[in-house]
């Protein structure tokens, strides 16, 4: 538990907080992070203090989400909503290409948007493990996605540690949370116990310690230290969602055929939402369009999701028809073939995938079905009916 | 311009409420400006004798009532090489399909003071239950960029971008918080096709489903949800039995309420 980024550490009030906006946007950052919209805590652009949830948590549990009065003044009192930093670094609709026709010639009309410096506040331990998994994916040895990349590497993460959790937090199953112990520039615990309200603050990097610096931090000691280890720590013991992986790859690989399938399928909408809202889920679309006088063509990317059927469509048709084969995709690649393919799962326990589904499915349920009555050598037989 | 070969476009129009030609009206400043492109013709319900053909599009909007709009839509498909619907009437049967479950005439009778000049079928049906349809553009009403985008598309002989998956990938995708999970409000977007960009659910409206069951609705499910949601049947129904009421998907999801 000790292994964690070495650097300086002190204590601030909750002003500084305001202090360490304006400090970051001096530096040229665009600061993004939690603030109320539409009953929900959402990313959006920080400008003060104020924007943040001060005073709001919310209750989560499967299909259902309520923004709610947490009856202090935290500013980090809630854990995590609807949207991730995927929207940031990964965004839902990019134009590619932009060409137009011009005297019998093709011309490349790309106007690239200067890239956005982005300093996130708030990051959710498991969402710092889930910028990790995209850095995987995106940012290969062989191949790299230059959207991700530009917008990663200007980043600044400022980590919040949870001294709380809600129902549908597994974070301790993966090893993600509810601590950060990497990956981060500053790292943030908020103390509110005993009339004290602080923050202890973590500084990961160079940059993170400079920043920190211009807070005027004050000192902290080993008691603060602690204190904050055992919020986290409490915050551990409150988890009690649990995701078994013990040779999890191994049971997804073994159970294809398990009759659980069938049941998810018969419940899930297809309709998408656990891909769009988990952290990780990266996969797009590229669509082509011109106008009406052929003369100009865009080439724009947007999210997808391997809940539809133009997802596997090859010619003849989608690959995977049935929603079975579909939940079975998505589960699959996330626990299990994810590993194979970026070396570690796909899955870093934030629960959103629960929350936001409108039927409430629990990818934790399903593979605690599957676990319970796992497959007889039978259920390895060739699929000989041609059911995806 | 580039050689392409003028496209004739001929539009006809059912019963309907003319909310899609509408949409064309407003996609016409883009049409019009490629004049040497397309060509538009307009024909009304009344003028069946302005028919003259072929047209490379035939877009139709609105469904079929009455015997004599049975017969037109088979002259009109002889006269169009593609036949394009617009619309929840022309693609579903439209909100008049309500009267699908009712007694049409026992209406009739009670509303018009000489019923006898009322010649009316007792079903309002799509266009598809007729003849056969190429394509079918959602919506109630139609997007106009889709509708300019199947055109786009037909001029150079590409594949539209017409999705058919959820209203919720739109809903993600314009960063909406989801009314249904964050407030407990019946939406039907998990069940509709996207299309409209998720317009509803961004003002804290749950979807109506314009744009029709999307390409495989799980109505049973979303029903169980919506009962949880504490919706008795009768209400679950009346939001199948909007404009889409009369498509495959809802018109069952609606019955099994009963
Ligand atoms: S699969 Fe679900 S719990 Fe896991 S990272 Fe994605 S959204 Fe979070
Ligand atoms: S698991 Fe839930 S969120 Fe995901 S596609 Fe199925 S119903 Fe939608
Ligand atoms: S608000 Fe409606 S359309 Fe949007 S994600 Fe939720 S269920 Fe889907």
């Amino acid at each position: 538990m000790s292994s964690r980024q070495e650097g300086p550490i002190g204590l601030v009030d909750p002003p500084s907080i305001g202090r360490l906006i304006s400090a970051l946007e001096r530096r040229g950052w665009l600061v993004a992070g939690p603030t109320v919209r539409d009953g929900a805590i959402v990313y959006d652009r920080l400008q003060s203090i104020d924007d943040l949830p001060r005073g709001w948590t919310e209750d989560q549990e499967a299909g259902r989400y309520r923004l709610e009065h947490s009856g202090d003044n935290a500013l980090f009192g809630y854990n995590l909503g609807p949207q991730s930093w995927k929207k940031y670094l990964h965004p839902p609709e990019v134009r590619l290409l932009e060409a137009s026709r011009e005297n019998g010639l093709l011309k490349i009309l790309n106007q690239a948007e200067p890239l956005p410096r982005y300093a996130f506040l708030g990051v959710r331990p498991c969402e710092l493990e889930a910028i990790q998994v995209l850095d995987r994916v995106l940012i290969g040895d062989r191949f790299s996605d230059p959207i991700y990349e530009g917008r990663r590497k200007n980043l600044f993460l400022i980590a919040v540690n949870c001294s709380r959790t809600a129902p549908t937090c597994f974070c301790t199953s993966m090893g993600t949370g509810p601590r950060a112990r990497r990956g981060y520039d500053l790292a943030i615990t908020e103390i509110l116990e005993g009339g004290r309200h602080e923050f202890l603050i973590e500084a990961g990097t160079a940059q993170g310690a400079a920043v920190l610096e211009e807070l005027h931090p004050r000192k902290a000691g080993p008691d603060d230290s602690g204190l904050a280890e055992k919020l986290t720590q409490r915050a551990a013991n409150q988890i009690r969602r649990r995701l078994d992986t013990e040779s999890l790859r191994d049971l997804m690989y073994a159970n294809w055929e398990h009759p659980r399938w069938d049941q998810v399928a018969s419940r899930c909408l297809s309709c998408g939402n656990c891909t769009m809202v988990c952290p990780t889920c990266f996969c797009t679309d590229v669509e082509d369009t011109s106008d009406v006088r052929g003369e100009r063509a865009e080439r724009w990317r947007r999210w997808d999701s391997c809940y539809t059927l133009s997802f596997s469509h090859i010619h003849g048709g989608s690959v995977r028809w049935s929603v079975k084969s579909r939940y079975r995709q998505w589960l699959t690649h996330k626990l299990a073939s994810w590993i194979e393919q970026f070396g570690g799962s796909g899955c870093v326990g934030c629960g959103r995938c629960i929350t936001w589904c409108p039927v409430g499915i629990d990818l934790t349920e399903e593979v605690r079905a599957i676990r319970e009555t796992p497959a007889r050598a039978s259920t390895r037989r060739e699929n000989r009916n041609g059911e995806p | 311009m580039n050689s392409r070969r003028k496209l004739k476009i001929g539009v006809f129009k059912f019963a309907s409420c003319d909310g899609c030609q509408l949409s064309l009206l407003g996609a016409e400043d883009e049409l019009l400006g490629v004049a040497d492109a397309v060509d538009i013709a307009y024909f009304p319900e009344a003028s069946s004798a302005m028919l003259k053909g072929p047209y490379d599009i035939g877009l139709v909007e609105g469904s079929i009532t009455t015997h004599d709009d049975a017969g037109r839509i088979q002259k009109v498909r002889k006269q169009c090489r593609t036949l394009i619907t617009i619309g929840a009437c022309a693609t579903a049967g439209g909100i008049q399909a309500l009267r699908n479950w009712v007694d049409t005439e026992e209406y009739v009778s009670a509303v018009y003071a000489t019923p006898g000049y009322i010649r009316t079928l007792s079903m309002s049906t799509p266009i598809a239950g007729h003849v056969p349809v190429d394509f079918e553009l959602r919506g109630c009403p139609i997007n106009k960029n889709h509708l300019l985008e199947v055109i786009s598309a037909a001029l150079i002989g590409r594949k539209p971008n017409i999705p058919a998956y959820s209203v919720c990938v739109e809903c993600k995708r314009r960063e909406n918080v989801c009314i249904a999970v964050a407030r407990g409000v019946a939406c039907l977007g998990p069940v509709t096709q996207a299309g409209c960009g998720a317009i509803c659910p961004a003002y804290g409206r749950g979807c109506y489903g314009c744009y029709g069951p999307m390409e495989t609705p799980n109505t049973a499910a979303l029903t169980a949800q919506l009962r949880v949601l504490g919706n008795d049947g009768n209400r679950i129904r009346r939001a199948y039995r909007g404009f889409n009421a009369w498509a495959l998907e809802f018109r069952k999801a609606g019955e099994e309420c009963e």
